[in-house]
């Protein structure tokens, strides 16, 4: 019998992916954190993190700077180990498998969990289609230009991104705007068919016209992907998320329904974060 | 009293000014010099014959340094096939995936390669090559080349590939993408100007070094015959030219050293066009 994760990675399109992925959906989230752990060298940047992440929702990720919300989320596609110095225990079940486990390779599970970063980051040498296509270039031995075509399309209209590029498909990434960048790399991420998408303070370099168009484009996402974000605007949270956590030094103060936690949250500490009082 | 100080150091400075300015054109009066010097003597011997014509014996007027031309280009061929891809992982084994500790090791070992001076480098090839194959040979002055040329690839491959930023790879990872692919893929492209300066550099280095080719290519009269033989080379030409008691190969010396010069001055101005281009 096929595991779920093998089926993920033979499913050729993305309703594939979708339909063995809601297989996994009840009550329970898509992501399943437990007694997470974070260090960097000898500094513990997270304490014991448990969180359920759930499916085809945005979770928002709050806090104040250096709160861990960052190391936090590159935790859950083992990106904190790419890190100099960077370590974890506990555990991060992915439909029910540990992602932490010694037989999983963590290059499949970027694959499931893409991630997008603060600063935009298209692959500078690359074409507009090249970043697109990167994604699925370089983790093949070989990809049929056609089929390339098609996935580079598919994901530059999901990414809201399109009709701004489909004439200078050839053009270099770099020649795009701040803005644009960031949904170029959203694209890219989209490409390989990931079933998660973490977005790393994802608004942070760019102007608010360009940050309603991102917070547009995630609510379109989620119908269809888990969506984490970290961001230090709770505007932002407030607007795009339905469910919302609050980091501080470390540890998750409260976790909950996003109107929950902005309308009446139960720590003192969280109300003081939302109401302005520090941070 | 700090009138008085104030008057010191405007004039410290002043004289400090000159003395700088003096050493700095004394640098380019020197170059303007060896330049103007080689140029004058060498180009009126320079012609068709030069180029073409295989070196003729002693008392035969005309004659010309093709074979040393054409020797010269295949041993810096050969020794770039050697060096470039030594070189280049050395660079990218230091930069992307060795630890701190083991990258400061290779770096170290790395400089003091490139501090030998170039005629042990000539004895080491001589010393592992020549001598156990009984022959003077391309082939040895190939490696004594490379052997010059991997750590100055080595450095420069390293620091253009630092200075692709982080995020490019944690980009390219967070994709899916292994690791040595994100390298090649994302990582050697984005640093390739550096890298091919730094190659560039190597080239310019090795295409005048004489001393490692005494012991290892010796020089031939006939031209290429193969790897394991003998060959000649523009440098080892000078040399024996230069010093011969014959007025005729003393011009041809002349006229070699500034072809030689003028090679090595269109590497380095390619090299300047190539890492202008990076920053443009």
């Amino acid at each position: 019998m096929a595991t779920v994760s093998d089926r993920v990675r033979n499913a050729t399109t993305k309703q594939d992916i979708r339909e063995v992925t809601t297989h996994f959906e009840g009550d329970k989230g898509i992501l399943e954190v437990q007694t997470l752990n974070a260090w960097y060298g000898k500094t513990l940047a997270i304490k014991d993190i448990s969180m359920s992440i759930r499916s085809r929702t945005i979770t928002a990720i709050i806090g104040p700077s250096g709160c861990g919300k960052s190391t936090f989320i590159r935790c859950l596609n083992r990106m904190h180990e790419v890190s100099h110095g960077g370590r974890v225990s506990g555990s991060v079940l992915l439909d029910g498998k540990d992602i932490y486990a010694r037989d999983v390779d963590p290059v499949t599970i970027r694959q499931r969990i893409g991630m997008v970063f603060q600063k935009p980051s298209p692959f500078p040498t690359m074409s507009i289609f090249d970043n697109v296509a990167a994604g699925l270039r370089l983790t093949r031995l070989w990809s049929r230009r056609g089929d390339l075509q098609e996935v580079v399309e598919r994901s530059l209209r999901q990414a809201a991104l399109w009709d701004e590029v489909k004439d200078k498909l050839n053009q270099s990434g770099a020649s795009l705007s701040g803005g644009q960048q960031q949904r170029l790399c959203i694209a890219r991420a989209l490409a390989v068919a990931p079933e998660i998408i973490l977005l790393d303070e994802p608004c942070s370099a760019l102007d608010p016209a360009a940050t309603l168009k991102i917070e547009d484009l995630m609510r379109n996402l989620a119908q269809e992907y888990t969506i984490v974000i970290v961001t230090h605007n709770m505007q932002q949270a407030a607007r795009v998320s339905e469910w919302t956590a609050f980091f501080l030094l470390g540890e998750m103060i409260e976790y909950g329904k996003t109107v929950d936690i902005f309308s009446r949250p139960k720590d003192k500490r969280t109300e003081d974060y939302i109401t302005g009082r520090f941070g | 009293m700090s009138e008085r100080n104030h008057l010191r150091r405007k004039w410290f400075n002043r004289l400090m000014l000159v003395l700088s300015g003096c050493a700095a054109g004394l640098a380019i009066l020197i170059l303007a010099l060896i330049l103007g010097y080689i140029l004058v003597h060498g180009i009126s011997y320079i012609n068709l014959n030069f180029l073409t014509q295989a070196a003729k014996p002693v008392g035969e007027a005309g004659g010309g340094m093709r074979n040393e031309i054409i020797g010269s280009l295949i041993l810096i061929g050969l020794a770039s096939i050697l060096a470039i891809p030594v070189g280049l992982m050395a660079g990218i084994f230091v930069s992307d995936f060795a630890s701190p500790k083991m990258a400061a090791t290779v770096r170290f070992a790395s400089d003091i390669l490139a501090g030998v001076p170039s005629i042990v480098v000539g004895i080491f090839a001589y010393a592992i090559l020549v001598r156990p194959m009984h022959s003077f040979s391309a082939l040895s002055a190939g490696v004594a080349l490379a052997i010059i040329m991997v750590p100055i690839i080595a450095r420069t491959a390293e620091e253009s590939l630092r200075l692709v930023p982080n995020s490019m790879r944690e980009a390219a990872l967070a994709l899916g993408i292994t690791r040595w692919r994100a390298v090649l893929s994302v990582i050697v492209p984005g640093a390739l100007t550096g890298i091919i300066t730094g190659v560039m550099l190597s080239l310019a280095r090795v295409a005048g070094e004489t001393a490692p080719l005494l012991f290892t290519a010796l020089g031939s009269n006939f031209g290429y015959q193969g790897l394991t033989k003998p060959i000649g080379a523009l440098p080892l030409q000078i040399y024996h030219y230069a010093l011969s008691p014959y007025a005729d190969w003393q011009h041809q010396a002349w006229a070699a050293a500034f072809l030689l010069l003028l090679l090595v001055l269109c590497i380095s101005i390619l090299v300047r066009w190539i890492s202008g281009r990076r920053h443009a």
